[in-house]
């Protein structure tokens, strides 16, 4: 065990070492990258196709529609409407709002949908600043925004 | 007049450039000795071109000159001078000035510190980095020249980004860009080592220090970047796993594993094509960084404005530098003839060991970092690499690491004992089980990760001094213990405080993560909170006004058993130009933990939102990487490691 | 062998990145929405007589026009702004100019002080036309045909090189 008399032993002991270490790193890659490490990124309307089920991880972009925002009795737990002018999606989110969360703007929440449908929110990132929006947060569906109402939360979106 | 300075300068800085990248290798060919010696004065020259090209971009900054259009996209009458001068690499075209500042300074310092280098290696190692500086010169004059000028000048610039707007982030980059930088010397030397065909035991000695150098940089460039998250973004988180802090870690990581490989090829003359390919790998890594950060292919916070032209430039140069680099490798790398043979339990296998580890997690990092491009680029829509994936991939890979680091500093070149080292680190495992096992039976089992980080952590500080006692024989021989232990040289305690400053992080981590309390209420003057044993007042909110900016100062008296601690005065405050709202946490460290606190917006009645925490130990972290600087540090200074500091026996190799 | 592996990795992570750049993603993705269809409709108050109104039908005036977003307070229009100088003056092309989110005042000023290239100038003060019509940032130009279709949408500002490249060809097509 202890002596390695040749090169060559040596060359295989390390080779072996690398080869298990590169398939080590792959298992713990894939094993990795399952459950909630990864989320996927959708708009309101991707979200109703796909029937994201609840309780599973994701981060929902969009625009904060105008006249949805409502603050809780309780001060800090906050109710909005996250649009692409297709569909919408209620979101709760509990904590500090960053400081540039407005409606009307594009916004990036990341979290999972309950059982009624209403995403809650467990972080919230605002559009950044007037030359950089997140990506994701204009809608792809920018035409149905062209309505001036287009921004406004309609009860049952079609 | 001064801008044109400067872009004048900047041409002759490539003009040299290119004869450096060339008329070296000429005179080698030749053999003629005076050609080769042009790289030296090449590389002093380039550094004072490009250094009064920085100077003229730095004095238009200071002065305002909007008629620069840098100038005045990016800064402010207003803005304090510290920001006005940060201001100058804290947008795209400033911050490579900044690159190729460094990068020929280190050119520069090579040549002046590396006068015991043979001629033809320095010439080599020289050009080598001249041809990397034509790269980044031509990328500044054509597609990022910060001197265009404006014409009308603004009357008024439109204002650095706030949130950069901060001492943390003032130094952040320079720090940072001084490791990113740094690798390339290693690179270079790993290139020239190539083209020659010859790795030795010299070599090695040569590009410790740099390598070594730079990743004290980038330990500080990293600990700085995580501390301004810390304060600056307001909730208590430091690390993200954002692209581009992943970018930072990237080359860090490959640089901790290129220092203990070099040690080999050092010592023992092993492993020397693995030592060629982490330097290479390393400085790979800094280059994959300024690419991402600057061609929009990944999103992030941290991101430069986006421009397709650049990002193309960028993607060729280093598909130049880096697929020319290995490519030479691939050709050059069965000449270097291994070296020494050793054990299957020895020093050499432990820091085999550390290396692997340390690539598998540099792999890790990178996987995740590019995994959602790749399957956009396979249309799989857009996904997210977060936080649990690299999270794990840490514990799995760094906790065996740790393990190993213990006895690995205990076992002989060559052939080791396991059974000695275990001895010796025996004390060592006791200390980390019995904690351990208390804070999962004092958790009644909740706590498995922090008792399993905790025990990590303390195993790697006593098996630390347990090394210390053993090398100083502290029990064997007490009465010499302090002659020994003066003996000990200066590499030796710089190894022991850098392992120790590691261990230092995983408990800031450990402790934090467990222990940390958070409140997020509603308060009104008057109002207690109680958070992990502190007694946060409200007194109430004040506006305040800084030079460029407006604010809401809020009031809070942190007592604990009665006893006032700390005050502390978070503020949300409304930046002028651009109008920008950032949000100003007040920290307070005391021995035990931090006291944090952020005020939110007004909730009506007088009421506030505020989120106040209580972390323990978190300071751990910075504490911890300033350690691991200094244990750099130490190395560094050792005589036997000066830069470019080798005996002087061999004149020309 | 192996000693090709990290070639092999380092050109296919190339290709990649060189694939990522060249496709059209975010934020431009809003391109392929706009263009080829209407131009969003809107109503605007003047810029320069707030009791004017402008609206997408002006866009549908028979020939090529070119709609630019720009704000007083965004440095890279400064830099575009001479050359749309020269595109209306010398090339006669005519473009409605959008102020986004922006102070009348200040917006006006900017004009004053640069010259003004538009045929008309709407005021958008809160945004909304610029979200209607995908901006994600200031400037902004779109090339509209004769009939109110979006030709083309130019992210960043018209400068030298991508008047002949791209904004001219977009126009002389729109004809």
């Amino acid at each position: 065990m202890a002596g390695l008399k040749t090169r060559k032993k040596q060359r295989l002991v390390i080779a072996t070492a690398a080869v298990a270490a590169v398939v080590g790193a792959v298992i713990l890659i894939t094993l990795g990258l399952g459950g909630d490490s990864l989320s996927l990124f959708l708009q309101p309307e991707q979200v109703l196709q796909k029937k994201v089920e609840a309780g599973k991880r994701f981060r929902l972009g969009g625009l904060v529609a105008t006249g949805s925002f409502i603050r809780d009795d309780d001060g800090l737990t906050y109710r909005f409407t996250v649009t692409d002018c297709v569909a919408d999606i209620p979101v709760r989110f509990k904590g500090l709002l960053p400081d540039l969360f407005r409606e009307g703007q594009g916004v990036v929440t990341e979290g999972r949908l309950d059982a009624d449908g209403t995403f809650i929110a467990e972080t919230v990132l605002a559009k950044h600043d007037e030359n950089y929006a997140p990506p994701g947060t204009a809608p792809k569906n920018a035409e149905a925004c062209s309505h001036p109402e287009g921004l406004k939360a309609e009860a049952g979106s079609y | 007049m001064l801008a044109e300075v400067g872009h004048f300068a900047l041409v002759l800085a490539l003009v040299l450039a290119l004869v450096g990248a060339t008329v070296p290798h000429v005179g080698i060919h030749k053999g003629h000795t005076r050609l080769m010696a042009m790289a030296d004065r090449v590389a002093v020259g380039m550094f004072l071109m490009v250094a009064i090209a920085f100077a003229a971009l730095t004095h238009a900054f200071v002065t305002s000159d909007f008629s620069v259009l840098v100038v005045a996209a990016n800064s402010h009458t207003a803005k304090p001078m510290l920001y006005k001068i940060s201001g100058v690499w804290g947008n795209h075209e400033g911050s490579l000035m900044l690159w190729v500042l460094i990068l020929s300074l280190f050119a520069a310092a090579v040549s002046m510190a590396g006068r015991k280098l043979p001629l033809r290696f320095r010439a080599r190692v020289l050009s080598v980095q001249c041809l990397l500086a034509v790269g980044f010169l031509l990328f500044i004059l054509l597609t990022s020249n910060p001197f265009l000028r404006l014409d009308p000048a603004p009357i008024e610039g439109n204002g650095l980004n706030p949130l950069l707007q901060d001492p943390g982030l003032a130094f952040h980059p320079p720090m940072l860009y001084l490791g990113y930088v740094g690798l390339s010397v290693s690179f270079s030397f790993a290139v020239a080592a190539l083209i020659e065909g010859e790795v030795s035991p010299l070599w090695a000695r040569w590009v410790r220090p740099w390598t070594l150098m730079a990743w004290i940089f980038l330990t500080g460039g990293l600990a700085l970047g995580s501390w301004w998250a810390y304060y600056e973004l307001g909730w208590g988180g430091w690390w993200f796993w954002d692209p581009v802090e992943n970018a930072a870690f990237m080359p860090w990581l490959a640089a901790a594993a290129l220092l203990h490989s070099a040690i080999v090829v050092e010592k023992r003359d092993a492993l020397k094509s693995w030592t060629i390919l982490l330097a290479i790998v390393a400085f790979s890594f800094s280059l994959l960084g300024t690419f991402l950060v600057r061609s929009g292919v990944l999103t992030s916070v941290h991101a430069f404005a986006v421009d397709p032209a650049r990002g193309v430039f960028i993607l060729g140069f280093l598909a130049f530098v880096i697929g020319g680099s290995m490519t030479l490798y691939a050709w050059r790398a069965p000449k270097l003839v291994p070296g020494g043979l050793f054990g299957m339990v020895s020093r050499e296998s432990a820091l085999i060991l550390n290396n692997i580890l340390l690539s598998c997690f540099a792999a890790v990092v990178l996987v995740g970092t590019l995994y959602p491009l790749v399957m956009e680029a396979f249309g799989a829509g857009q996904i997210s690499v977060g936080a649990p994936f690299f999270e794990y991939g840490a514990t799995v890979l760094m906790s065996p690491l740790i393990v190993a680091l213990g006895m690995g500093p205990l076992l002989a070149w060559k052939r080791g004992r396991i059974g000695r080292a275990a001895q010796v680190v025996l004390p060592a495992l006791i200390v980390a089980l019995v904690a351990g096992l208390y804070v999962v039976w004092q958790s009644a089992g909740g706590l498995v990760m922090t008792a399993f980080g905790l025990g990590l952590a303390l195993w790697l500080i006593a098996s630390v001094l347990l090394e210390i006692a053993e090398r100083t024989q502290l029990f064997k021989n007490p009465e010499r213990f302090w002659s020994r232990l003066k003996a000990i040289p200066r590499a030796s305690w710089g190894m022991s405080m850098a392992h120790a400053g590691l261990a230092v992080i995983l408990l800031g981590i450990t402790i934090s993560e467990a222990w940390s309390r958070e409140e997020l209420q509603l308060v009104a003057p008057g109002d207690r909170v109680a958070v992990g044993g502190y007694d946060f007042l409200f007194e109430g909110v004040a506006p305040v006004a800084g030079p460029n900016f407006t604010a809401v100062r809020g009031f809070f008296t942190v007592s604990k058993g009665g006893r006032e601690v700390a005050r502390l005065m978070p503020e949300d405050r409304v930046y002028a130009d651009p109008v920008m709202n950032t949000t100003e946490a007040s920290i307070h460290p005391l021995p035990g933990g931090d006291l944090y606190a952020v005020i939110g917006e007004a909730a009506g009645k007088g009421r506030w939102s505020v989120r106040l925490y209580f972390k323990p130990f978190i300071s751990g972290l910075w504490a911890g990487s300033l350690m691991m600087m200094i244990g750099g540090l130490l190395s560094l200074s050792d005589r036997r490691r000066r830069v470019g500091a080798p005996m002087g026996k061999r004149k020309e190799a | 062998m192996q000693r090709f592996l990290p070639l092999v990795v380092v050109l296919a992570l190339v290709v990649l990145f060189l694939a990522m750049m060249l496709s059209d993603r975010n934020p431009k993705e809003i391109k392929s929405v706009i263009v080829g269809r209407e131009a969003p409709a809107f109503s605007l108050p003047g810029l320069k007589d707030a009791t004017a109104t402008i609206t997408d039908a002006d866009l549908k005036s028979g020939q090529p026009i070119l709609v630019n977003f720009f704000a007083s307070w965004c440095v890279p229009c400064r830099a575009e702004h001479e050359h749309l100088m020269e595109l209306a003056r010398e090339r006669h092309i005519p473009i409605i100019g959008i102020a986004y989110k922006d102070d009348p005042e200040k917006a006006r000023a900017f004009l004053e002080e640069l010259g003004d290239p538009y045929m008309v100038t709407a005021n958008d003060a809160d945004g909304r036309t610029g979200i209607d019509w995908g901006v994600s940032g200031v400037p902004e130009t779109f090339v509209i045909d004769g009939k109110g279709i979006v030709r083309y949408r130019h992210w960043g500002p018209v400068v030298d090189g991508n008047i002949e490249a791209k904004v001219m060809p977009a126009i002389e097509g729109a004809r």
